[in-house]
């Protein structure tokens, strides 16, 4: 077990491998007297500053909207736009105690969290096998996993929902929570996967040769070694699950049991021509507890999503 | 490969029972691990693959079983007009789309390989785009491009440049423009992430030879950056492109396939023929449709990997 402890820093160079490494640091002193200033704003500053002004507006626009009061939604010309004096909660207000609103936040929630754990574990015995036991076709099934994460849900879900009908699924959140690990687990398996790969093999052994048990190699080695690669495939899943749309949208029908992103589309989108501080308020409310999650993980986030890219 | 070490404990594990057989036998080991994710795949994803494909040879409607009616669907929308604008519209979509996700998403990721001040803070400020939930952005997109309070019509007012407000949904091409801007807009992130975790694996020694001999900067790109990262080009394009035919969900939430059918995709034509007017043969067959252009972008994944793995040499695990 002294191996341990150098090991962890190894999987962390990996892991890191996606930040400004020293050599980039170098590189940036090395060539940088090769650019004036001005020319940096223009062919820099000035494009960067319009694309992430592009990217960031609609988020802008719509925590605006959710704080404006109703006449200043709709008259442009009295007042400015694009700022209010006055903000108003009032619209939140109605979303958290006139609207089914935190039910369906609950729902979002309770589905996803299920789903990423069911997802989470049946990955780290798929991915374990596949690259540590290595047992006869391995390669055939993780090949075959890469191609099912490819399968999409659109063209899934017409036969899913007969499916999720005739086993009496229809209208619970334990449709969506059996149906979500179809997206996730090929995902999880593949980033675990290259995870356990990084983990060095000569662990195991000495562990086989001290009579451990597969069990034990993969509860008390691999598992915690495998820790941030754990986070990032939890981190991505719940976010997948969050934003997931036709499932939701085809297999649930009551209004107190529906998703924030299928509710917010269904229930608020009336005739009512005030309703747009309302459905911003919602959509605000409803990305914010991934906002939160993913400022605190982005490390891991973005290793999910370029691990996955990459393997 | 260090693998080799542990199939030398199997000889011995052979004399044993069938019960310790069945513990520690690598393929038993590897079955009994593996069963919790194949139940999962082959019930709902298997299975409803084989089903879809199934059910898109029959008449199957909601609550009621359906007959084998052979190719009569696909026939069906051989002749229906709306079908084939629907395929029209996904190839426009996904393929305009594509290309601008790739151009601005490459030229970002170029941007932000740059030092400059708050680097951390900008990445991450990029991707938030990806995080929040597609639908919900749509809804925001919704009322950017509302026909009478749209904030880009107002702001165009006042500029002078135009009198009217544009009517962005109630409008064939509009429309079409918005939903594929709104589409560009959430796919960027993940294009100018993936590249830049590419591009910080070029060597800068590289481009210093390079700048040396007298490169440009266009030379440093074209010859150096660009063929390094054709591979995982290759793949992130695939995602891309799979994932935009497919979507479903931005143009739901934005227009429903209208005005007039000009934004249905093949997704929610067929959500709105199998779920909304019961017809689940006639959705299965729309959606089945769609499998050989999925296959068409595999293979170009598949074929886009195989290279990478010529590029790096085999043993790259």
């Amino acid at each position: 077990m002294t191996d341990l402890p150098t090991s962890r820093i190894d999987l962390k160079a990996v892991l890191h491998s996606s930040a400004p490494t020293v050599a980039k640091d170098d590189h940036s002193e090395g060539m940088s007297y090769l650019q004036s200033v001005p020319r940096r704003i223009v062919t820099l500053y000035l494009p960067l500053a319009i694309i992430v002004v592009v990217l960031l507006f609609p988020f802008y626009w719509m925590a605006l909207t959710s704080v404006k009061p109703d006449e200043q939604l709709l008259d442009l010309d009295k007042y400015n736009p694009f700022w209010t004096w006055n903000p108003t909660f009032k619209h939140f207000h109605k979303l958290l105690f006139e609207s089914y609103y935190p039910y369906w936040l609950w729902n979002t929630m309770y589905v996803a969290v299920c789903a990423t754990v069911l997802s989470i574990v049946a990955s780290v015995f798929a991915a374990y096998a596949i690259v540590r036991l290595r047992y006869k076709g391995a390669n055939l099934v993780g090949g075959l996993i890469f191609l099912a994460y490819l399968v999409p849900p659109s063209i899934l879900f017409i036969p899913l929902a007969t499916v999720v009908y005739q086993y009496g699924l229809f209208d619970s959140p334990l449709a969506l929570i059996l149906t979500y690990p179809t997206i996730l687990i090929p995902f999880s398996t593949w980033l675990l996967m290259g995870y356990f790969k990084t983990i060095p093999f000569e662990l195991e052994e000495c562990a086989l040769i001290d009579g451990a048990s597969r069990w034990q190699i993969l509860v008390k080695i691999v598992v915690p070694l495998a820790i941030p690669g754990l986070i990032s495939a939890f981190i991505f899943c719940f976010t997948l699950c969050w934003n997931e749309f036709i499932y939701a949208l085809t297999f649930l029908q009551s209004t107190s049991n529906k998703t924030v992103p299928v509710a917010i589309v269904n229930e608020f989108v009336d005739g009512d021509i005030y309703r747009w501080g309302s459905l911003m308020a919602g959509a605000l409310a409803g990305s914010l507890p991934l906002v939160i999650l993913y400022a605190f993980f982005v490390e891991h986030y973005v290793s999910a999503m370029t691990g996955a890219v990459k393997e | 490969m260090a693998d080799v070490a542990i199939p030398r404990a199997k000889p011995q594990m052979s004399e044993a029972g069938a019960w310790a057989q069945l513990k520690h036998n690598r393929n038993w080991l590897g079955f009994w691990f593996m069963v919790p994710a194949m139940v999962f795949l082959i019930f709902f994803l298997a299975y409803p693959l084989g089903l879809g494909i199934w059910l898109s040879f029959t008449d199957t409607r909601i609550g009621r079983v359906g007959h084998f009616i052979a190719t009569e669907n696909y026939e069906w929308l051989w002749d229906d007009s709306i079908f084939w604008l629907s395929v029209f519209n996904t190839l426009l979509y996904t393929f305009v789309a594509s290309a601008f996700k790739f151009g601005i998403g490459l030229y970002l990721a170029l941007l932000l390989n740059e030092h400059m001040p708050f680097k951390a803070m900008l990445r991450a400020m990029v991707l938030i785009p990806f995080i929040v939930p597609t639908v919900l952005s749509a809804l925001a997109f919704w009322w950017i491009f509302d026909s009478q309070f749209s904030i880009i019509s107002w702001s165009l007012k006042q500029l002078g440049l135009i009198s009217q407000n544009i009517n962005f949904l109630g409008d064939t091409t509009w429309a079409r423009i918005c939903v594929i801007f709104a589409n560009i807009w959430r796919g960027v992130p993940f294009v100018a992430i993936t590249l830049l975790a590419g591009l910080q694996t070029v060597s800068p020694s590289l481009y210093e030879a390079a700048t040396l001999d007298g490169a440009t900067r266009w030379q440093n790109f074209r010859y150096i950056t660009y063929p390094l990262l054709t591979p995982i080009i290759a793949v992130v394009m695939t995602f891309s492109v799979l994932f935009t035919f497919t979507d479903f969900q931005l143009i739901w939430a934005m227009t429903r396939g209208g005005p007039v059918n000009a934004t249905h995709l093949m997704a929610t034509l067929s959500y709105q023929r199998a779920i909304i007017a019961g017809q689940l043969g006639e959705g299965a067959a729309i959606s089945s449709a769609m499998i050989p252009f999925l296959l068409a972008a595999i293979m170009v994944s598949w074929f886009g990997l195989q290279r990478r793995k010529w590029q790096q040499g085999e043993n790259n695990d």
